[in-house]
C-alpha cells in the first residue's frame, strides 16, 4: 500500500503548490457580463489571440449586465475579472459599490449599437406595436373611463382593434438583463408617458408589470426562443443580432411602424435601440497583459467598424470618429 | 384418482384453500405484469431519450468540407520577408522582430485570398457580391491561410489545395436543417450564396466528411463550423485527475480510520451521521462552498480545473468514504482474526490483509465516484466555468471549461440551427464517456473479484 502513502504525500504536495500558484500573477484577460454583448466580445477575444501571437486568448463569460458589474465591482486582483461587458451604463449604486471596493478607475468603452425587437412565431400572425399598446398591455393596473383598474386586456385586440386577436402574453428578459432597463425606458415608460396618466397617480403605475402576462426570463435569449416554441402565443423580447441569426423561426413585430433592421437603427429611425459598452478597470492595464491592446483592437475599424467583422455578427456599427473620441478618452483616464 | 376427488363433495376447507390461493396468484400475476411494465416503461423512456439525442447529435458528426484551390497572390499578401537571425542579435530582439512581421502578417487582409480562390471556382461571370461570397466558407478560412504563410514564407506566389470548412449556415443549408422552402427575407444566406454552394455540391467541391473538428478544435464563436470539444475534454480531464489524485487516498485513508481504528464514541457517530449527510447535499452548494472559500478566500484562480477539481473531490469524498467503509465491514472475521492470530499488528491486517480484497469494491467506488463528478455542472458554473474559453488549457491552473458546461453553452448559442445538433453531438461524446467509465468499473470488478 506504499501507493496510497505516495499518492496521499503527491496530493498534499499538489495542494501545496496551487496555493504557491496564486502568487504567480495572471496573464489571460477575463471577460464577463451582458448576454447580448458575450458574442460579439467571444468573436474579438478570437480574433484577438489570433492577431496577437503574445497574448493568450482573453476568456468571456456571461452573467447579464448587472452580474458581469457585480464581479467587476468586487475589487482589484487577480481573481476579480478586467473588463465587465454592459448593454446599458453602469448605474451610480454600481459605482459607489465599485469605489467602496477600491475599484476606482472605470473607462467606459461604447462600441457600437443593438436594437431590441419583438418578435414571435412565424406560424402566428403580423405584429405592428406601438409603446402605447405595449404599455397598455403589460401595466399592472390601467385607467379605464378615469378609474384606476387592475388590467382587463386578455386577448392583444382587447389593447387595441388593430392588433391580431391572439391572447397577451410577454416574455421579457428579467432584471439582471441591461435590455430589461432599455425596454422599461424606451417602451414602457414612454408608452406610459403617451398614455397621459391623470394627476395623482400611484407611482408605480409606469413601471409595475402584471404577473399574470408577463414572463420574465432570467436566462440568455434561447431561453425566451424555447418559450415561444412552446407557446406560439407568446410574443418574446430580444436583441436584434439575435433575431437576425434565426429569422428561420421568428417574425419580428415593427414598433411605430418601423421595421427593425441594421439600417434602421443605425438612421435612429427605430425607436428601441441602445449603444453597447464595456467597462475597463484601468488598475489591471499594465499588470494584466494586453488589455490597452485589446481595447485599441475591439475599435478597430476592421473588428467594430462598418463592415467590419462584428457587423457580420450583427453589431450595428458606430461612426468611425464616434471610436477614436471613445478609444482618446479610454486612453485619458478614468471616466466620471 | 381425478374421479374419486371430483366425486367427493369438497370440504369447507379445501373450498376455502382454494379460493384463497387463486386469490394469491391472482395478485402475484398483478404484481408481475407491473413489474415487466415499470420495467418497459423506463426502457422506454431511455430509448427515447437516446433515440432522440442521436436523431439530433449524429448528422454533427459529418462536416461540410470545402475544397479550395488559393494562390497566395503577392499582390495581396503585400509583406516584406520574415526576418532572418542576425549576427550578434540577442534572443530577444530576434523574438520581438518575428512578432512584429507575424502581426504585419496577421494585418493582411487575408479574405481577399479566399475570395479570390472562391471566384476561381465558382462559373464564369457567376454574379455574387464579395460579401456574400464569404459566407459559404467558415471564417476561420483566412487564418488558415495566414498560418500556412507564417509556417511556410516559401509559398508567395504559389498555388496550393487546402481544405477548409464550409460555414455554419453553408451547413445549414446542406444539410436541410433549415427549411429549404422558407422565402428569401427568412433566409441566412443570399440567394446566389444558396445556388453556388448547391452548385459546389454537385461538382464536389464541397464534400461532406468526418468531423474531426468536434474532438480536435476548441470551442469557438468567430467560426461556428469549426468549434470543437477540445478545450472541455482537457479541462474535464484535468479535474478528474484532481478528484482521482486527491479524493481516493484521503477518502480511503478516512474509511480506514474510522472503521478500524477510532474508538466507538459519540464523536465518531457524530462524523459518521454527517458523512451521511454530505453524501446527499446537493451538489450546488458544493459549488457556493467552492465560490467562497477557494475564490474569495484561497485566491485561487477562476474558471480553473483546479478549482473544479478540488470542489468536485469535496462532492466525490463522502461517496469514496461510505463505499470503503462498506466494503471493510464486509471482509469476513476469521480472515481478522487468522491475521491477528499469526501476530500481524492492526496495521499489518488492515494494509496486508483486510485493505486487498477491498480493493474491488474501492475501484469501483472510485470510477462512479469520478463518472458522477465527470457529469456534474452546477457546482463548475458557480466558480465560473461558464466562460467562453477559446484555447486548451496547459495547466489546472488555466481558464477552462469542462463537458457538461460545454453543453450548456452550446445550448445556448444563438445559431440555433448549427448548435442544436453540436449540442446534442456534445451530450454523445459525454455519455459514450460516461458508459466506457462504467464499464471499465464492470469489467475490473469482475476480473479482480474472480482473483481475490
Amino acid at each position: 500500500m506504499k501507493i496510497a502513502l505516495y499518492a496521499s504525500v503527491a496530493a498534499l504536495a499538489l495542494a501545496g503548490l496551487s496555493t504557491a500558484a496564486v502568487a504567480q500573477s495572471r496573464d489571460t484577460i477575463q471577460v464577463a457580463g451582458s448576454s447580448t454583448v458575450l458574442p460579439f466580445a467571444s468573436i474579438v477575444a478570437e480574433e484577438f489571440g489570433a492577431a496577437f501571437p503574445e497574448f493568450k486568448t482573453p476568456v468571456v463569460g456571461s452573467g447579464g449586465t448587472g452580474g458581469g458589474l457585480k464581479s467587476f465591482c468586487e475589487g482589484v486582483g487577480d481573481n476579480t475579472i478586467d473588463i465587465a461587458n454592459a448593454s446599458r451604463k453602469i448605474k451610480d449604486s454600481e459605482r459607489e459599490v465599485c469605489t467602496s471596493n477600491g475599484v476606482t478607475d472605470i473607462r467606459e468603452v461604447q462600441f457600437g449599437y443593438d436594437g431590441i425587437v419583438f418578435a414571435s412565431a412565424t406560424s402566428g400572425p403580423d405584429f405592428a406595436l406601438t409603446p402605447l399598446q405595449v404599455y397598455k398591455a403589460i401595466a399592472a393596473n390601467v385607467y379605464v373611463d378615469g378609474n384606476l383598474v387592475p388590467n382587463p386586456y386578455k386577448s392583444w385586440n382587447e389593447v387595441d382593434a388593430a392588433l391580431p386577436a391572439q391572447p397577451i402574453a410577454l416574455a421579457v428578459p428579467a432584471s439582471n438583463h441591461g435590455t430589461r432597463e432599455v425596454f422599461q425606458e424606451r417602451v414602457v415608460a414612454a408608452g406610459c408617458e403617451e398614455a397621459a396618466l391623470p394627476e395623482g397617480h400611484p407611482e408605480d403605475a409606469c413601471t409595475a408589470y402584471r404577473q399574470d402576462v408577463v414572463i420574465e426570463i432570467s436566462g440568455d435569449y434561447t431561453e425566451t426562443l424555447a418559450r415561444l416554441k412552446s407557446d406560439p402565443n407568446t410574443v418574446g423580447v430580444f436583441g436584434l443580432s439575435f433575431y437576425e441569426q434565426n429569422t428561420d423561426t421568428l417574425k419580428v413585430a415593427t414598433v411605430n411602424g418601423v421595421v427593425p433592421t441594421k439600417e434602421s437603427v443605425a438612421a435612429g429611425e427605430y425607436p428601441v435601440s441602445r449603444p453597447l459598452y464595456f467597462y475597463v478597470k484601468g488598475q489591471h492595464i499594465g499588470v494584466v497583459p494586453g488589455i490597452n491592446e485589446y481595447v485599441q483592437f475591439f475599435l478597430s475599424e476592421a473588428i467594430s467598424g462598418e463592415g467590419g467583422t462584428l457587423e457580420a455578427a450583427g453589431l450595428i456599427p458606430q461612426p468611425a470618429d464616434k471610436s477614436a473620441e471613445v478609444l482618446a478618452a479610454y486612453e485619458a483616464g478614468p471616466t466620471q | 384418482m381425478t374421479d374419486v376427488t371430483a366425486s367427493r363433495p369438497l370440504s369447507e376447507r379445501t373450498q376455502l384453500i382454494r379460493k384463497n390461493l387463486r386469490r394469491r396468484h391472482m395478485s402475484e400475476t398483478i404484481f408481475r405484469a407491473l413489474g415487466l411494465l415499470a420495467i418497459i416503461v423506463a426502457l422506454g423512456f431511455v430509448a427515447l431519450l437516446f433515440a432522440d439525442i442521436l436523431r439530433k447529435g449524429v448528422p454533427a458528426f459529418t462536416q461540410s468540407n470545402l475544397h479550395l484551390t488559393a494562390t497566395f497572390d503577392p499582390e495581396i499578401i503585400d509583406v516584406g520577408p520574415p526576418p532572418g537571425r542576425i549576427a550578434g542579435q540577442s534572443e530577444a530582439e530576434f523574438r520581438a522582430a518575428s512578432l512584429k512581421w507575424q502581426r504585419e502578417v496577421a494585418m493582411l487582409n487575408w479574405n481577399k485570398v479566399v475570395e479570390a480562390s472562391l471566384r476561381a471556382l465558382a462559373p464564369a461571370g457567376y454574379e455574387i457580391a464579395a460579401k456574400d461570397l464569404l459566407t459559404i466558407p467558415e471564417t476561420d478560412a483566412r487564418h488558415r491561410l495566414r498560418e500556412m504563410f507564417v509556417a511556410d514564407p516559401s509559398l508567395l506566389g504559389q498555388t496550393v489545395k487546402v481544405d477548409v470548412l464550409a460555414s455554419a449556415n453553408a451547413d445549414n443549408w446542406i444539410k436541410g436543417n433549415i427549411d429549404r422552402s422558407l422565402p428569401d427575407s427568412q433566409q441566412q444566406l443570399k440567394a446566389p450564396a444558396r445556388a453556388l454552394i448547391d452548385q459546389f455540391v454537385s461538382n464536389g467541391t464541397i464534400s461532406m466528411g468526418f468531423a474531426w473538428s468536434l474532438l480536435t478544435n476548441v470551442d469557438s464563436r468567430a467560426a461556428p463550423a469549426s468549434s470543437g470539444l477540445l478545450g472541455a475534454l482537457v479541462g474535464s480531464l484535468y479535474m478528474m485527475l484532481i478528484v482521482i489524485v486527491l479524493a481516493v487516498p484521503i477518502g480511503v485513508a478516512a474509511a480506514i480510520y474510522l472503521e478500524e481504528f477510532a474508538p466507538k464514541s459519540r464523536l465518531t457517530d457524530f462524523i459518521e451521521v454527517n458523512i451521511n449527510n454530505l453524501a446527499a447535499v446537493p451538489s450546488i452548494v458544493f459549488g457556493l462552498l467552492g465560490a467562497a472559500v477557494f475564490i474569495n478566500y484561497m485566491h485561487l484562480p477562476i474558471s480553473a480545473p483546479l478549482v473544479g477539481g478540488l470542489v468536485l473531490t469535496l462532492m466525490t469524498l463522502p461517496t469514496i468514504i461510505i463505499a470503503t467503509r462498506g466494503a471493510l465491514l464486509g471482509v469476513s472475521p476469521a480472515l481478522r482474526q487468522a491475521a491477528l492470530g499469526m501476530g500481524a499488528s492492526k496495521t499489518q491486517m488492515v494494509f496486508h490483509h483486510v485493505l486487498p480484497v477491498t480493493f474491488p469494491s474501492i475501484l469501483t467506488a472510485t470510477i462512479i465516484g469520478v463518472a458522477h463528478a465527470l457529469g456534474e455542472t452546477a457546482p463548475l458554473l458557480l466558480i465560473g466555468m461558464k466562460a467562453f474559453v477559446a484555447s486548451v488549457p496547459a495547466t489546472p491552473l488555466d481558464q477552462a471549461t469542462a463537458l457538461p458546461v460545454q453543453i450548456y453553452l452550446w445550448q445556448g448559442n444563438e445559431n440555433r440551427n448549427f448548435f442544436e445538433s453540436h449540442t446534442a453531438a456534445a451530450i454523445m461524446v459525454l455519455l459514450v464517456l460516461m458508459i466506457a467509465l462504467n464499464g471499465i468499473a464492470i469489467f475490473l470488478r469482475s476480473r479482480l473479484e474472480r482473483r481475490a
